[in-house]
């Protein structure tokens, strides 16, 4: 519709611990923003309708689908993508590394969103149980790797953390 | 991008109000878990919306002076899940809000939303309707208050008039205290389903536990809108804690229950489960009062 007046609001948010101001459109999403004017492409556009969670994000902390989460909201939020999770000479952080270790990854469209999800769980400090971390993960689709890896991946990094023994068998694929 | 005509962002409740008056045909937006998908869908495409999402005072659980339960509508699932008041006097809303959706949409979806909805299935809906919660309404005339059963007019129609937005819920303390509570949710899968059937209720038992002081039975999908079992209420208020009671309400329940058939599931089926859910959420939350029932 060209007749229509397009819409634009200033939105200053912190990602990945930089405070970063930009104009959006209105009718923009987050995942769009944080694609299109910020370069930031492992957040992914899967079904765009808050069912996969290949798009999710750190909103304060919390694990938010960012394609159903307006732009325009992300005003004054700090926000954390999978590029965020990146060392200061490129290293990978413990869960990313997990992933690898555990084969948790195929094609990797899922993972930016499910270690960010993982993230959380893991910033928690909390030891949860297999039920406990089954539901947590339960936002996020996955179609190569059965899950099975991905949860083996969180709940060895969650044990690490914790200085909790790890059973044997989670280091047969290293 | 979203087919949006455009956006007011309210800076707060009054803010909102006139922007509701101002603009009659927006679209109300908090999470936006909901009208987001709709305007994807295209059902709710090319509409204005009035965005009440950064309405901070209505976030957060509180106690007024008289030991209200005040949820504030904005309040998302999992702060209402992890809230310390909830999990201590009506610990059954935290668990009926822990099972909507995935973990992402229950840190968007609003307890306001899902009620401003009107729709059936949403999982808090049997649960304000066991507890018998006040709604808080805010608009033009300033605040009203109505029973969440007048609330809902029928399928995805609410009590809200122009200008007005829900601005709290309510769970006054003659609801709540001493009673507990049970939720069944059934549904095909663990996580992101939505109800096929979900029975709340909650229970006061007599200091010696023998005899049910009180009992509230709540059904989200047995009909058109969440409803309550009257009658079966009625008839088993006053009567003894014991097997015969619990199946007694799950003979009665289905005379109060209105379900049909769809494309979830077939209208016996859910008969079956409006009876089996009620008595299992009953034997729970008998347990949970402290209370048995043999056999």
């Amino acid at each position: 519709m060209a007749d229509e007046i397009r819409q634009f609001k200033q939105v200053t948010c912190t990602i990945n611990g930089v405070r970063r101001t930009t104009m959006v459109d209105v009718r923009a999403s987050l995942t769009d923003m944080l694609r299109n004017d910020y370069r930031l492409t492992s957040v992914k556009k899967g079904c765009e309708v808050g069912e996969c969670g290949a798009c999710t994000v750190l909103i304060d902390g919390e694990a938010f689908d960012s394609c159903i989460y307006l732009a325009v909201w992300a005003d004054g939020k700090d926000i954390i993508t999978l590029e965020g999770l990146e060392g200061p000479n490129g290293e990978l952080s413990d869960i990313q590394q997990a992933f690898i270790d555990e084969t948790a990854i195929q094609c990797g469209f899922c993972s930016p969103g499910f270690i960010l999800t993982a993230k959380e769980i893991l910033d928690s400090g909390k030891l949860y149980t297999d039920d406990e971390l089954r539901k947590l993960l339960s936002g996020h689709l996955c179609r190569c790797t059965g899950y099975d890896n991905i949860f083996r991946a969180v709940k060895k990094t969650m044990l690490r953390r914790l200085n909790k023994p790890v059973p044997e068998e989670f280091f047969k694929a290293e | 991008m979203y087919d949006i005509k455009a956006l007011y962002e309210a800076k707060s409740t009054a803010n909102a109000v006139e922007l509701l008056l101002q603009h009659p045909e927006a679209v109300i937006i908090a999470g936006g878990s909901d009208v987001l998908i709709k305007i994807r869908d295209g059902k709710l495409a090319g509409k204005e919306l009035v965005s009440i999402y950064g309405l901070d005072e209505l976030r957060g659980v509180e106690l007024d002076g008289e030991e209200n339960i005040r949820i504030g509508s904005l309040t998302s699932f999992s702060h209402i899940h992890k809230d310390p008041l909830i999990k201590k006097h009506i610990a059954v809303l935290g668990e009926a809000v822990n099972m909507v959706g995935g973990p992402q949409i229950r840190a968007i979806g609003t307890i306001g939303g899902n009620t401003c909805n009107g729709v059936t299935s949403a999982d808090s809906a049997s649960t304000l309707f066991a507890w018998d919660a006040i709604i808080e309404i805010t608009g033009p005339d300033g605040i009203r208050c109505v029973p969440i059963e007048e609330f809902y007019l029928g399928p995805g129609k609410v009590d809200l008039r122009p200008g007005e937005i829900q601005t709290h819920i309510i769970i006054p303390k003659a609801s709540w205290s001493g009673y507990k509570g049970s939720y069944i949710k059934y549904g095909m899968r663990n996580a992101m389903e939505i109800a096929t059937t979900g029975c709340s209720v909650n229970v006061k038992l007599t200091r010696d536990k023998q005899t049910l002081k009180d009992v509230r039975i709540a059904y989200g999908v047995a009909g058109p809108i969440p409803l309550r079992a009257k009658s079966t209420e009625e008839k088993v208020r006053g009567r003894a804690v014991n097997r015969e009671t619990a199946d007694l309400i799950g003979e009665l329940v289905l005379g109060d229950v209105n379900p049909r058939d769809s494309w979830r599931a077939a209208k016996d089926f859910r008969l079956h489960l409006c009876q089996t859910m009620a008595v299992r959420a009953f034997e729970e939350a008998v347990a949970r009062a402290g209370g048995e029932i043999s056999g």
